[in-house]
């Protein structure tokens, strides 16, 4: 019995199903115990061009899936656990307290690892990032949020750092859908994410200039406006917004608008959105 | 043993909640200094205690070190007044001490018996007196799921809150007992309304709901059975005949020219007609009888809808027991023929006032106060935030209707989408059938003494001696293990033949219910597993206790659907087989405790014949002249609660997780909340999934024909505006009644249900699937012990969804380009009964909008096509508030100004006020003036045009002139702070 599951994507209900060539490389999204966005996410790397198998971590504890097979490793989003005794802990608890080994070997292999939202909560309680000088200790906290509440909300972000996750990346624009965004970590922490360069998406204001902590360009409260961090090798990428719910044009939210002004101009309207390219970059990171 | 519980304290060195917890305190008037938060878990070990380094251990796992620390067994120490300690009553869910606990048995491999239970420490510092300490406590707890425990600065020592462990500790006798019926009628009587009597305590259980006529009959056949019932078998079929589950009001005899009842004559006929008029173009797969409604989404795929109320258990526990609602009505999805996906949810809430606070006591002398209307509104705003985020289930459309009939029980609706292909090799996937020898499996939640009573519960009015075990909390985290192994795993490996929910009456309803599927059943209860030990044979039957599916597995496949449950870390145990022996039977650790054959359990209900009457009523007419100038009237309009932005909700609700967003709840740079939503529901399909609702309490009064014509029409309407044509649309009911004894009730009941009938059938909109809610009544007294009752208005919320075929050709509500004309299109009538503005004005009126459905039907059929040729930029239905307001909100949510001038023969505040059915405001590129009016013909009337930063409507003179910034302050001022 094979428990990944089939990709919705391969239903014969599709509309567009002309699907890029896949690359051999596969991803494995982690599942299970409340992560909740493993579809969507499984979905925007099959157009990127990356299949992928969606795994509950039991079958990775029990030796059912090896997660050597695979090259990308993605934490989801989600509710894992509930967000009880803090967002992403339980569930990192479980992976380090059950298969930190084959996580150590995953990272020391060239492979990437990417967490979205909870899934960024659960690689920061692992120390997946900043894991400065490859020590995977607990540097960051994404607390709650300042407001005290989830938030969802489009946000814009903008690339602070060159990496290849955001090769080529003027902006994204995406849902942020979270009640412990906030991020927090110590001046020396702070410091050391600037100088290595490792401060990869932060929030920002519709024309791209920084948000300065103002709400609610920034969200969250999050120090700089702070949305993602890579690890201190760049193979690791975690963020707080979601550009994997926004990979069609309809899904942005002013869509509506951009749509009538393309018209009226005489321009086609899109099928998909800029998000796009941050999936395709871990891709052209594997061809 | 004191020695084996332990005290973790846990703080932040500089928390991010306490400005929020803080103002949030405040401004419920306790004018505190400063606030701290410590979060407790007490840890009880069993089988051995832990030593200070596992302890250590177990501490580091449950903080962050850069921004918490902790301390084991000894109390924070700091400078504060009072101490307020938080934490669950015994038996109560605790899903963070569940998390914690699993935690600590994954680190230490092995180890058993480890019990944990949260709590939540607040500091005070300054600004109350110790009797604002005690109010304060019993804000920030329900006295129904909560205990708090308060100490002063001195009495808390060195020594802080003590180890207090919420054991819980039951004497019943586990066995069950008879009831012997052989009683005076009045003896019967008081039977069914307070329920049986415990032999041991002499203390009623809680109703049964039956009704005299309903007890002969229990009576008679177990005089035929030469016995008496056990306890078990009368709780049963109080649980299978009550009002909530048999809908007896609606499935009686009614006059002398309904014998077939409301439900057959009005709802299941009109849908049959539609179906039938549609032939081949009918949209409907399954309706009325499973768990949810079922329509055609593609040759591949189908959609299901269903909309719960959960309003008893919200009035006592607000945060539980709309959180339960939402969870629960995702189970309506999840048990939907072999289990779809839940994919959105909807809500709805009619409370009070949320600035009033009515001194209303369920007890004499001012015991047992209902909760303010502000603390209901925040426990359900949160409860149903919390189910749909932790499910990963997008919360989109809504709404919130605020009366102050609502303030003794609020009515709390919650609605789930799910979506599944419509096949799997060869397998139709809407259809189910149990096969006697199948196994009966329950999986997901174990068994407490929540929720007993739930279901009867519901079907009478709060009143003082409302079961408090009534009370639940979900713990979405459980059900989400279930929903994932079910719907993405269990269900296509085909390991199961039927499905379905526990919801109300738990394993009675749901093994009786699926045992019709096949003709019979057998359990053992003693195989159900149990929170804790020393529960009674019924009490384990009816327990409401959430998360748990009842499955039927064919022998050959339960050792691979166990397994998989196993590796799932889902709990599923078989409990019995189904059987087609035509009995239900129970066992219990060997002896039978029930026995009844199931034409009796499911038909043995007596006949009703019930008797309605209607007495029109007449309010005087308000008779406030016309204004000069309307400026202050629109802003006084958008400031109404009933109209103004409740965008609070929306922002703290998901909208956008599956990643099929399309028209969410806040459209356009103004952010306005529009009145439908529009998701993607099957990642690379145009086609979407439209929703929106309609209900208009305010009419119901006046005339119920016409407040059901109205709720139907603007729920159509909203999907009508993104671009969904008439025939892809169905819709659902939701009757939420008061006093359905009283024939005056019933009669608005009737007429109600005949509209719904004749709008349905006359638009072709099939209902798929609708619930009722018979009894939502207040009794209780007033601060001097007068005895007040108070009824919620008579409430029909009508839901509607609908397919739209190219999402990228719906349209939004905000006004896009200078430039662009507006139009109304649809009359405008003085129809101002009931309306939103006569209640601005402190009347009610009797005139309330009329609607002809085959002139409406040929006006949305046009504005269909306009849309579809993308001849229209953006489209608002008119409703709340009238027109006025809707080209307010065009004009918030475009953040642009326009220039409108409206036609003569009419008061002008009646004309921009009314609420005319029907109608929309739309704005289209001027370049598409000629084809649209052609399409719309007589239906469109020009108004004016896109242009500056004011809003300016003109009649004969100026009527207003207001900033568009301006109105958008007074949309979104009333929740500003929320």
């Amino acid at each position: 019995m094979n428990a990944a599951h089939s990709p919705l994507t391969t239903s014969p209900g599709k509309d567009n199903s002309s699907q890029p060539d896949l690359i051999a490389e596969k991803a494995l999204i982690m599942s299970g115990f409340g992560i909740n966005s493993e579809m969507e996410t499984q979905e925007v790397l099959l157009r990127a061009g990356m299949a992928s198998d969606i795994v509950h971590i039991n079958d990775l504890i029990d030796g059912r899936t090896k997660l050597g097979q695979y090259r990308l490793l993605v934490f989801p989003g989600g509710f894992s656990y509930g967000d009880d005794t803090g967002a992403g802990n339980a569930f990192a608890n479980r992976v380090r307290n059950n298969l930190w080994k084959d996580v150590e070997d995953f990272i020391d292999g060239d492979n990437l690892v990417l967490g979205i939202c909870n899934g960024f909560q659960i690689i920061a309680n692992l120390g997946l990032v900043p894991a400065f000088d490859h020590h995977f200790s607990r540097d960051i906290a994404l607390m709650p949020n300042r407001k005290g509440v989830l938030e969802c909300r489009f946000v814009t972000l903008k690339p602070a750092a060159e990496n290849l996750w955001t090769k080529g990346i003027e902006r994204i624009y995406c849902p942020a859908a979270h009640g412990e965004g906030n991020f927090s970590c110590s001046p020396d922490t702070l410091r050391r994410l600037k100088e290595q360069e490792m401060i990869a998406l932060t929030y920002c204001r519709e024309d791209l200039s920084p948000a300065n902590g103002e709400y609610p360009y920034n969200p969250n409260g999050s120090v700089e406006d702070i949305a993602g961090i890579t690890s201190a090798d760049g193979k690791v990428l975690g963020l707080m917004p979601h550009p994997e719910r926004a990979m069609d044009f309809v899904n942005l939210y002013d869509w509506p608008l951009r749509k009538e002004q393309l018209k009226r101009n005489g321009m086609a309207t899109p099928d998909e959105s800029l998000n796009m390219q941050m999936f395709r970059n871990i891709v052209d990171y594997f061809r | 043993m004191a020695s084996c519980v332990h005290r973790i304290e846990v703080r932040f060195s500089k928390d991010p909640r306490l400005k929020t917890r803080t103002d949030r305190i405040r401004s419920l008037g306790f004018p505190i200094d400063e606030l701290h938060l410590v979060d407790v878990y007490t840890i009880t070990t069993g089988m051995r205690d832990f030593s200070a380094v596992e302890l250590d251990q177990i501490g580091s796992q449950l903080i962050n070190p850069v921004v918490q620390e902790f301390s084991v067994d000894l109390p924070f120490l700091a400078d504060f007044d009072y101490a307020l300690e938080v934490g669950f009553l015994p038996g109560v869910t605790d899903n963070v001490g569940t998390t914690a606990r699993q935690t600590i048995v994954d680190f230490f491999l092995g180890v058993e018996g480890v019990s944990v239970y949260t709590s939540q420490l607040f500091f005070i510092n300054g600004g109350i007196s110790p009797g604002l300490v005690q109010k304060l406590a019993s804000t920030l707890a329900n006295p129904l799921v909560n205990r708090v425990h308060s100490k002063t600065r001195k009495e808390y020592g060195t020594s802080g809150m003590g180890r207090e462990v919420p054991l819980v500790r039951l004497h019943e006798l586990p066995t069950a007992g008879e009831v012997d019926l052989i009683l005076e009628d009045r003896e019967l009587t008081r039977l069914g309304k307070e329920g049986i009597e415990d032999p041991v305590t002499h203390q009623r259980r809680g109703p049964l709901a039956l009704d005299l006529d309903q007890l002969h009959a229990i009576r008679d056949y177990f005089i035929t059975k030469g016995r008496n019932p056990k306890d078990i078998e009368l709780e049963s079929l109080a649980q299978t005949w009550s009002e909530h589950c048999k809908h007896t009001i609606f499935a009686s005899a009614m006059d002398d020219d309904l014998p077939d009842g409301l439900y057959k004559t009005y709802i299941q006929a009109a849908t049959n007609k539609i179906r039938k008029d549609k032939g081949e173009k009918d949209i409907c797969l399954t309706v009325f009888t499973d768990n949810s409604g079922a329509i055609i989404f593609d040759d591949y795929y189908l959609v299901t809808h269903k909309v719960e109320t959960h309003n008893s258990p919200s009035a006592l526990d607000p945060f539980g027991g709309a959180l339960t609602g939402i969870v629960g009505v995702n189970r309506d999805t999840i048990g939907f023929g072999l289990g779809a996906k839940p994919c959105i949810n909807v809500y709805g809430y009619c409370v009070g006032d949320p600035g009033s606070d009515p001194a209303l006591f369920r007890g004499r002398d001012r015991t047992n106060p209902i909760l303010p209307p502000r603390r209901i509104l925040d426990g359900v705003v949160h409860g149903v935030g919390v189910g749909g985020n932790c499910s990963g289930i997008p919360t989109s459309q809504g709404w919130v209707y605020f009366d102050n009939r609502y303030v003794g029980k609020p009515l709390v609706f919650a609605g789930t989408v799910g979506v599944m292909p419509r096949e799997l090799s060869g397998r139709k996937l809407y259809e189910k059938q149990a096969e006697p020898g199948d196994l009966i499996v329950v999986a997901g939640g174990r068994v407490g003494k929540d929720g007993i009573h739930g279901a009867t519960f519901s079907s009478e009015a709060l009143d003082p001696g409302s079961p408090v075990t009534a009370v639940q909390i979900g713990d979405p985290v459980t059900q989400k293990k279930l929903s994932d192994v079910i719907v993405k795993e269990a269900r296509d490996l085909g390991l199961y033949r039927s499905i379905t929910d526990n919801g109300a009456g738990g394993i009675s309803c749901s093994v009786a219910e699926m045992a019709k599927e096949c003709n019979g059943a057998r359990v053992s209860l003693d195989k159900v597993p149990l929170k804790y030990p020393g529960m009674a044979p019924w009490e384990i039957w009816i327990s409401e206790s959430q998360e748990r599916m009842t499955l039927a597995v064919p022998p050959g496949k339960i050792d691979t659907f166990m397994e998989l449950m196993g590796r799932r870390e889902v709990e599923a145990v078989v409990i019995g087989e189904f059987s087609d022996s035509g009995r239900c039977v129970v066992e219990f650790h060997g002896d039978v405790v029930m026995d009844i054959e199931l034409a009796f359990l499911h038909d043995g209900l007596p006949k009703k014949h019930l008797k309605t009457r209607l007495t029109k009523k007449t309010y005087p007419e308000p008779a406030v002249p016309c204004p000069q100038r309307l400026d202050a009237t629109l802003v006084a309009m958008l400031q109404r609660k009933n109209i103004c932005s409740k965008e609070f909700i929306s922002v703290q609700y998901d909208h956008t997780v599956q990643g099929g967003h399309v028209l969410g709840p806040l459209q356009g740079k103004g952010r306005v909340q529009a009145m439908a939503t529009l998701t993607k529901v099957v990642p690379g399909s145009k086609k979407g999934v439209g929703l929106s609702q309609g209900m208009f309490p305010s009419y119901s009064e006046i005339d119920p024909y016409l407040m059901a014509a109205a709720g139907i029409d603007t729920a159509i309407r909203g999907l009508i505006a993104l671009g969904i044509p008439l025939d892809a649309i169905a819709i659902l009911d939701n009757f939420c009644w008061c006093s359905s004894d009283d024939p005056e009730r019933l009669g608005q009941l009737k007429r109600a249900a005949k509209g719904c009938y004749d709008i349905a059938t006359a638009f072709g909109t099939p209902f798929i699937s609708g619930k009722d809610s018979m009894y939502n009544d207040f009794s209780g007294y007033d601060a001097d012990n007068n005895p007040v009752k108070v009824s919620v208005p008579p409430t029909l919320l009508i839901s509607s969804i609908g397919i739209h075929e190219d999402v990228l050709r719906s349209v939004s509500i905000d006004a896009k380009i200078e430039g662009d004309l507006v139009y109304v299109i649809g009359a405008t009538k003085e129809e101002m009964g009931g309306s939103e503005y006569f209640a601005y004005l402190g009347g009610v009126g009797n005139v309330v909008p009329a609607l002809d459905p085959v002139i409406v039907k040929e006006r949305y059929e046009r504005l269909t096509e306009a849309i579809l040729h993308e001849l229209v930029a953006s489209s608002c239905p008119v409703a709340r508030g009238g027109l006025g307001v809707a080209l307010g909100m065009v004009a918030i949510a475009g953040r642009l100004g326009m220039e409108i001038s409206i036609p003569s023969g009419m008061r002008p505040d009646y004309f921009l006020f009314s609420e005319s059915l029907g109608r929309f405001v739309v704005t289209i590129s001027p370049e598409n003036r000629q084809v649209f009016e052609q399409i719309l013909g007589e239906d469109a009337m020009l108004l004016g045009t896109v242009t500056g930063n004011n809003l300016r409507i003109s009649g004969m003179d100026l009527l207003i002139d207001e900033r568009v910034s301006e109105l958008e302050n007074a949309y979104k001022a009333p929740f500003k702070e929320y």
